[in-house]
């Protein structure tokens, strides 16, 4: 388990290089215009994300977070959540950008290796910015009824939610 | 949506703050918060245009189209009523190579192609096909190889092992999206 991990990245990168030289693929060029759209899009996000930090702060710092962890816990302890990582897991199908912001934060306050920062790396991995996706594609072709398409999807994230909590504390403890 | 939730946050901690006396704190919080911001921004910029450039070595290479091939099965699964060799799946499957490989930016718009298509094969009509629903749950429970934004998070914040995640990652998303798939499967014979 442990050498997957650490080899994972070095592998991901050294075969796209080798597969792009095989194929006789200008990997310098292609690399720099990618990462140019990295540069974009990170731009993008920038702003948005100053907006959400703020208002994250405050939330945390008015000690409002701390009220509604606690009126909440019960129920999250139920199924292994714990109350810091709830704000992520409200959000996280609603904004990408605010759910980038709320794990930013959890790394900074708690660290990626806590407990708690291990489980909003999983929820966030493994699950998606719903709500924007579906106004995104079925916005493109003028879909009118959704149908089934919003429970589906819910069905998927709160499954996520609840099995990364689940999974760190059975592999990551 | 957001409006709502980002209004209501500041709103709420301002009222609390008066509640709890922490006014000065709730201040102070609203400039540094706007400043780390920035901060975390700067130090994921570098990684990012790491992961975005390898992508597009991937794109051109041809790695993309290998993994096609691979998915064929799985997507014949999932989209009964799409040929195989329609544009409609080759874009399906475009887009879930894409999203396999972390390429949020390629990804979309591959994935607006295949909705398209899909639009097409369903006559333009209003109402989402069981093949359209099909392709937004499965674009919603975001499966991917390397998960290249949250490992580089990861690493900036100083984790010790940032790969730790990729196994736990998989795992999640995997029966995240079979939960999905048989919710609307489950669904898909009652909604018309």
């Amino acid at each position: 388990m442990k050498y997957i991990s650490v080899y994972a990245i070095p592998v991901f990168i050294v075969s796209f290089i080798v597969f792009g030289l095989i194929r006789k693929v200008n990997v310098y060029e292609c690399f720099v215009e990618g990462a140019k759209s990295g540069v974009e899009s990170m731009f993008g996000i920038i702003a948005p994300l100053v907006g959400l930090m703020v208002a994250i702060s405050m939330f945390r710092e008015s000690g409002a977070l701390e009220i509604i962890a606690k009126a909440l816990s019960p129920i999250l302890s139920y199924v292994g959540l714990p109350a810091e990582v709830l704000p992520l897991s409200i959000l996280r199908p609603i904004s990408g950008s605010a759910s980038l912001a709320l794990v930013t934060d959890i790394f900074k306050t708690y660290g990626p290796d806590s407990q708690i920062g291990k489980i909003a790396s999983v929820m966030m991995g493994s699950t998606e910015t719903t709500f924007y996706t579906i106004a995104v594609y079925f916005g493109a072709v003028g879909i009118k009824n959704t149908r089934h398409t919003i429970p589906s999807a819910l069905s998927a994230d709160l499954t996520g939610i609840i099995f990364s909590a689940l999974i760190v504390s059975l592999m990551l403890k | 949506m957001m409006n709502y939730i980002w209004g209501g946050m500041i709103l709420l901690s301002f009222a609390v703050s008066l509640f709890t006396g922490r006014v000065e704190e709730t201040a102070a919080a609203a400039t540094a918060g706007a400043a780390s911001a920035i901060e975390s921004c700067i130090s994921l910029l570098g990684i990012m245009c790491l992961w975005t450039g390898l992508a597009k070595i991937g794109e051109k290479s041809g790695i993309i189209n290998f993994f096609s091939h691979l998915l064929r099965p799985i997507t014949k699964l999932l989209f009964p009523n799409v040929k195989s060799n329609s544009p409609a799946m080759s874009a399906i499957v475009m887009n879930i190579v894409a999203n396999l490989m972390g390429m949020g930016n390629a990804a979309t718009p591959l994935g607006i192609n295949a909705i398209k298509e899909l639009h097409k094969e369903n006559k333009y009509r209003p109402d989402a096909s069981n093949d359209m629903c099909m392709f937004i749950v499965i674009n919603t429970a975001s499966i991917q190889l390397l998960p290249a934004t949250l490992i580089s998070m990861r690493q900036s914040f100083g984790s010790a092992n940032p790969g730790e995640v990729i196994v736990p990652v998989w795992i999640v998303s995997i029966i995240a999206v079979v939960a999905g798939v048989i919710v609307a499967k489950i669904l898909e014979k009652r909604t018309l």
